[in-house]
């Protein structure tokens, strides 16, 4: 039992083949995907190279056995996030090359890259000089014992209840105010001046036609 | 249980640092709010590194609700992108100065 229990210490701390070469392509799929969001000219572009970012994180959750949370990601992220971005971008009209090459704003770009260098520096030495203590081990119960669906499940509803609820009440109101923000305004329904006209978007749309007919002319 | 945790936070600071970039440069909406994804995904994946570092599962209970308040942003923000897009067409940030002075 004690040669069993070395001998699985001697493999956690030695890295596996296979792991090192799925977590460097992961790595890459990842950064590749992220300076994809960042460099995209076109935003349907942007959002494809974010599902990219997504899969490879996913995959890193696999790799660290977190299933459960893989399959979320890929669900909710590129499942549903990523659909949504497309659906408003499609929606907007938006889906066309813009100019990336030229700087609205002078300087914007040396100072964010100085600051953002300055930052991801200062993060990486943080990382490598300091250490991670903790003073009670398993405060929210242990990552293993019992499948990671289980373990998460019920640290989700005995230790996080009050959180967990809560964002019930947060998608709720996100929802809510989606469709408050997204719904045409009423008070243009009534200064429309016709009965008829039940969406400020025909009028609109008649108004435009109206004015280039008067230019026509 | 293989790669050393380093690995991982350092590509999460990568990461982090990507979106950080693009919230700061790019200036179409959109774009900007991708960024911001990529800057939560960045966060999930040192949470779930520390879970397994430290042996505890809290670090993927916060993950969870990293997603869902990730869900909510994105609905709202879109929802605003969308309200500012039907008032002056653009999905630009520059355009927003209305409290310029």
């Amino acid at each position: 039992m004690t040669a069993l229990v070395l001998d699985l210490v001697v493999q956690a701390t030695r890295p596996t083949i296979p792991d090192v070469g799925v977590f460097a392509v992961a790595a890459a799929i990842i950064l590749a995907g992220a300076i994809g969001v960042v460099v995209a000219r076109n935003p349907v572009h942007s959002a494809l190279m974010l599902v990219m970012t997504l899969f490879g994180v996913a995959v890193l959750f696999v790799l660290q056995q977190a299933s459960f949370l893989a399959a979320v990601q890929v669900i909710v992220y590129a499942g549903a996030i990523v659909v949504l971005f497309l659906f408003v971008i499609m929606f907007l009209g938006v889906d066309r090359e813009e100019d990336i090459a030229k700087e609205r704003l002078r300087g914007q770009r040396p100072l964010a890259a100085a600051l953002v260098l300055l930052a991801t520096t200062g993060m990486l030495l943080l990382g490598e000089v300091s250490r991670w203590t903790t003073g009670q081990p398993h405060v929210a119960g242990s990552d293993s014992g019992a499948p990671n669906v289980n373990l998460l499940g019920k640290s989700l509803y005995t230790t996080y209840l009050f959180p967990f609820e809560a964002t019930s009440a947060l998608l709720i109101i996100a929802v809510v105010g989606a469709v408050v923000l997204a719904r045409r305004p009423p008070v243009a329904r009534n200064t429309t001046g016709s009965l008829t006209d039940d969406a400020t978007g025909d009028t609109t749309g008649e108004a435009v036609g109206g004015s280039g007919f008067e230019v026509d002319a | 249980m293989s790669i050393s945790p380093s690995w991982y936070l350092a590509l999460s600071v990568v990461l982090f640092s990507i979106g950080a970039l693009g919230v700061l440069v790019r200036r179409n909406v959109l774009i900007m709010f991708m960024c911001v994804e990529l800057m939560l995904n960045a966060a999930n994946l040192a949470f779930v590194t520390f879970a397994r570092t430290l042996h505890d599962i809290g670090g993927q209970v916060l993950v969870f609700f990293v997603l869902v308040v990730a869900a909510a942003e994105v609905v709202v923000g879109l929802g605003i992108v969308v309200a500012i897009f039907r008032r002056r067409a653009s999905a630009d940030a520059d355009d927003l100065h209305l409290m310029k002075g």
